[in-house]
């Protein structure tokens, strides 16, 4: 048993984690969700705003992250229009407007049809510069986005008129993979106009306990991994759920699943490997 | 790993990509018909141009496999698209091709990461044209040459902002990095953009990132609550407090950590393990999330093995191949 | 003076400029115009990166070294996204301005670059980022070791993460009261405590430490005392 546990092949542990995440998936089994206070306080920043209020949603993620972050941002575009707020959407990564007219197609025209481009959401697009763009935005808006992603001059866009800077807005709403993202909305946004401005914020596993430092006080609330995204679609859900709640909405729930067992093969792992250690080093070999 | 090992992992990896392939079409064929179908909703768009000439196209908007068929039922204009379908069978199959290096590394995720490499590199170029380069330099140098090619909605009145040559001569420059005789005059380009960037983050991190996480750190070692002593919190505080200052004596080096600076420095080391320990934790959850979502396009998007969107019952394959084919 | 001097002086001029703007706020529109500048030559560094990629590879295909092949499937792809990107190929015109062809959404759905995104460029980052599930396993199995104090505080730390964030954590400590002092120790709450605690401590002394390297390494490059960015020998 020993020399089978030391020697073993690591296609062996390979199978092991496909196994675990796959037959989850197959039997389509979704746990149930209940949120903890740093993705509570997230959704109540939302909550406590109006209809017609500014939320400025930045996509700065890619395809890589978007296991993760895409059902944190399906829930945050679900919830802005659920809310009626007047969504401003950006992005700081070149493959962001991807998911901006993705949640334009699934989410807006799909569920939301009374939504009007230009009155009620508007897609700004992608521009280089990284925390650049975010401290030019942090003082005058139209200067970096002299037009939309479609091409329309920003001063032919209803919902533009009095928006000159980030200042203007009610909420940040950022989805973010890493750099430029989160960190870099707190430092150039947020630490410009600490006052006027709040940021809540969706994360990967990775980034996570990096921004812990910036909660509460410059970052109202944290979705951190899939199981933030998880719970917070379990609080939309539970405030705004329908009949026949389409699948789209639960995919963060849906992937705890995988995540259970998942997690217990690691910690499996770990304990066995450890095991196989000590056995070594009992016997001298280690 | 000597030669023959090799070669014998590469056979795997290959094997697993073709087995996979045919698994998927035996799946599309006798066990979930027309697994793998796109459909589109399609609306005609007839222009007639001032010369008199026509011009039209055909506008794809994806929709469900249910939505498709219930549209094609009321005879709308919705249908199976080979050109997506081929394509969703492409991406299926070159994460195949990717998952292969699980076995061994061999020449289709060699081609596989070659397709990426290249791809990635021309779509960033490509954005970064269209995105910025076209509205934020080209539409402020030229504005009427943009707007009558690329630009059609820019306002008549946009002047000619002669600044933007400044950061024209400075593009000019960069690109010239590629030139080895002349390459060195990139740096100056190179040191206004590191120049900008240290402006930048001189301020940022110290607003954000040192005063503003001062005052957090600052809490009270007891707290008084409402029924009086509250254990919880103060053990909280003392936790968070203390915690954050062992760890900068640790990080503090220039003192040699011996005696009570050592014993606070070691504190401050088991806290870092803990916060690491924290940091491995959700790197995992985020690395199985990674793969789930694959693991869902391939049984969902793929294979139609399930179905938590509701989007793509069975139907039988020549009735689902049929439109297609047409 | 070409090659060294004069870059130090764009450097310092283009750093004090960003940090004077936040002292005197008269120097904002300054401000903003080099971050304008910023940006573009940001885009232009794609086309920079675009270039070099060419140049590498065209290389080495000419030089037939090892694997050259694979490089071939490169250029291709790149000659390939790019025209696709650069020539709006399968783009439709706008229906506003039905003759201006280029003027159309290049993103659009069922554009040629929409195409490539959709089925080549998605799936494939995707997947090579999801194949650290299976190494991050197998790194676990074979490297974590509780050799002394601080390895057993780092794993029994991940053990309580990685338990405590899925419903295997409710299970366990399922058997404690849901308030009081014993509810703290249910593996849920102590997740998140740990978070808000200990985490947040080690994090914070991080980006502290890192701010004051930031700003120290930032002054050095504007005042001059730090050239290494101007490389070497001339």
């Amino acid at each position: 048993m020993y020399e089978f546990l030391r020697d073993l092949d690591r296609r062996v542990i390979f199978s092991l984690m496909a196994l675990a995440v796959a037959v989850p998936i197959l039997l389509q089994i979704t746990p149930p969700e209940k949120a903890t206070p740093i993705v509570r306080d997230a959704f109540e920043t939302i909550e406590a705003l109006e209809e017609g209020d500014r939320v400025y949603m930045a996509f700065d993620f890619d395809p890589a992250s978007a296991g993760e972050l895409q059902p944190m941002a399906t829930a945050f575009v679900r919830h802005a229009c659920e809310k009626k707020l007047k969504i401003y959407f950006t992005a700081l990564w070149p493959v962001g407007p991807q998911f901006i007219k993705n949640a334009e197609r699934d989410v807006i025209s799909r569920d939301f049809p009374e939504m009007v481009y230009g009155e009620n959401y508007v897609d700004l697009g992608f521009k280089t510069g990284n925390e650049g763009v975010i401290k030019l935005v942090a003082n005058d808006l139209r200067t970096q986005y002299p037009q939309d992603a479609r091409g329309t001059p920003i001063d032919d866009i209803p919902m533009m008129a009095g928006v000159a800077s980030i200042r203007d807005f009610d909420v940040i709403m950022n989805v973010s993979a890493g750099y430029p993202g989160t960190k870099e909305w707190v430092q150039y946004a947020v630490a410009s106009a600490p006052n006027d401005i709040k940021l809540v914020a969706g994360c990967t596993g990775v980034q996570a306990p990096l921004l812990y430092p910036y909660y509460p006080q410059q970052m109202s609330g944290l979705l951190a991994a899939i199981k933030g995204a998880a719970e917070y679609e379990s609080l939309v859900l539970g405030k705004y759920g329908r009949e026949n709640e389409p699948g789209m909405y639960q995919e963060g729930l849906r992937r705890m699943a995988p995540q259970l067992s998942g997690h217990i093969l690691m910690v499996g792992l770990i304990f066995v490997g450890n095991l196989v250690y000590f056995m070594a080093r009992k016997r001298g070999e280690a | 790993m000597n030669h023959a090992t090799r070669r014998g992992n590469a056979t795997f990896g290959v094997l697993l990509v073709l087995i996979g392939v045919a698994i998927a079409i035996l799946n599309a064929v006798a066990f979930h018909p027309g697994a793998g179908t796109q459909w589109t909703k399609r609306t005609e768009h007839v222009h007639t141009l001032e010369d008199g000439s026509e011009v039209r196209w055909t506008e794809h908007e994806a929709v469900s496999v249910r939505e498709g068929r219930e549209m094609a039922a009321l005879e709308e204009n919705a249908a199976p698209l080979f050109s997506r379908t081929a394509g969703l069978w492409g991406a299926a199959i070159l994460t195949l091709c990717i998952f292969s290096f699980l076995l061994g590394d061999n020449p289709l995720y060699k081609a596989a990461e070659a397709i990426v490499v290249g791809a990635s590199a021309a779509y960033w170029m490509v954005i970064g044209f269209w995105e910025t380069i076209v509205p934020n330099l080209f539409a402020g140098l030229f504005p009427d040459w943009t707007r009558a090619n690329f630009l059609p909605k820019l306002s008549a009145e946009a002047s000619v902002d002669l600044l933007l040559l400044i950061p024209l001569a400075l593009s000019v420059l960069l690109l010239l990095r590629l030139a080895p005789k002349i390459g060195w005059i990139s740096r100056w380009p190179t040191a206004f953009i590191i120049g900008v960037f240290c402006g930048l983050r001189f301020i940022s991190s110290l607003e954000a990132d040192f005063l503003s996480q001062i005052g957090p750190t600052i809490k009270p070692l007891v707290v008084m609550g409402e029924d009086g002593f509250d254990l919880e919190s103060s053990f909280s505080n003392i936790v968070l407090v203390l915690g954050t200052m062992a760890c900068l004596v640790y990080f503090f080096f220039s003192v040699e950590h011996k005696g009570a600076v050592g014993k606070v420095a070691r504190s401050g080391i088991w806290m870092l393990m803990i916060t690491f320990g924290a940091a491995f934790g959700y790197t995992v959850m985020g690395r199985i999330a990674l793969l789930a979502g694959r693991f869902e396009f391939l049984f969902d998007d793929w294979l139609w093995l399930i179905d938590p969107k509701d989007a793509h019952p069975a139907q039988a394959f020549l009735q689902t191949i049929a439109p297609m084919l047409t | 003076m070409m090659k060294r001097t004069i870059p130090m002086l764009l450097a310092m001029a283009a750093g004090i400029v960003m940090i004077l703007a936040y002292f005197f706020p008269p120097l904002t529109p300054l401000q903003d115009k080099t971050t304008v500048w910023f940006n573009i030559l940001a885009a232009v560094a794609f086309i920079l990166g675009g270039g070099n990629l060419l140049k590498v590879h065209l290389k080495k295909v000419s030089d037939r070294r090892e694997g050259w092949a694979y490089s071939m499937i490169t250029l291709a792809a790149f000659v390939g996204v790019l025209a696709i990107g650069l020539f709006k190929i399968g783009v439709n015109p706008l229906d506003e301005f039905p003759a201006q062809r280029m003027a159309g959404d290049f993103r659009a759905e069922g554009s040629g670059f929409w195409y490539v995104y959709e089925y080549v460029f998605a799936p494939l980052t995707a997947t090579i980022f999801s194949m650290l599930a299976f190494y991050v396993a197998s790194a676990a199995f074979r490297a974590f070791r509780a050799k002394n104090l601080e390895a057993i505080l780092l794993l029994g730390t991940a053990f309580v993460i990685l338990l405590g964030r899925t419903a295997a954590g409710v299970f366990l400590t399922d058997f404690l009261p849901e308030e009081g002092i014993l509810a703290n120790f249910r593996l849920e709450n102590l997740t998140v405590w740990i978070m808000n605690n200990p985490v947040t401590a080690g994090n914070r002394a991080i980006m502290i430490g890192i701010a004051l390297g930031t700003a120290s390494v930032s002054l050095k490059i504007l005042l001059g005392v730090d050239r290494s960015y101007l490389g070497g020998g001339d």
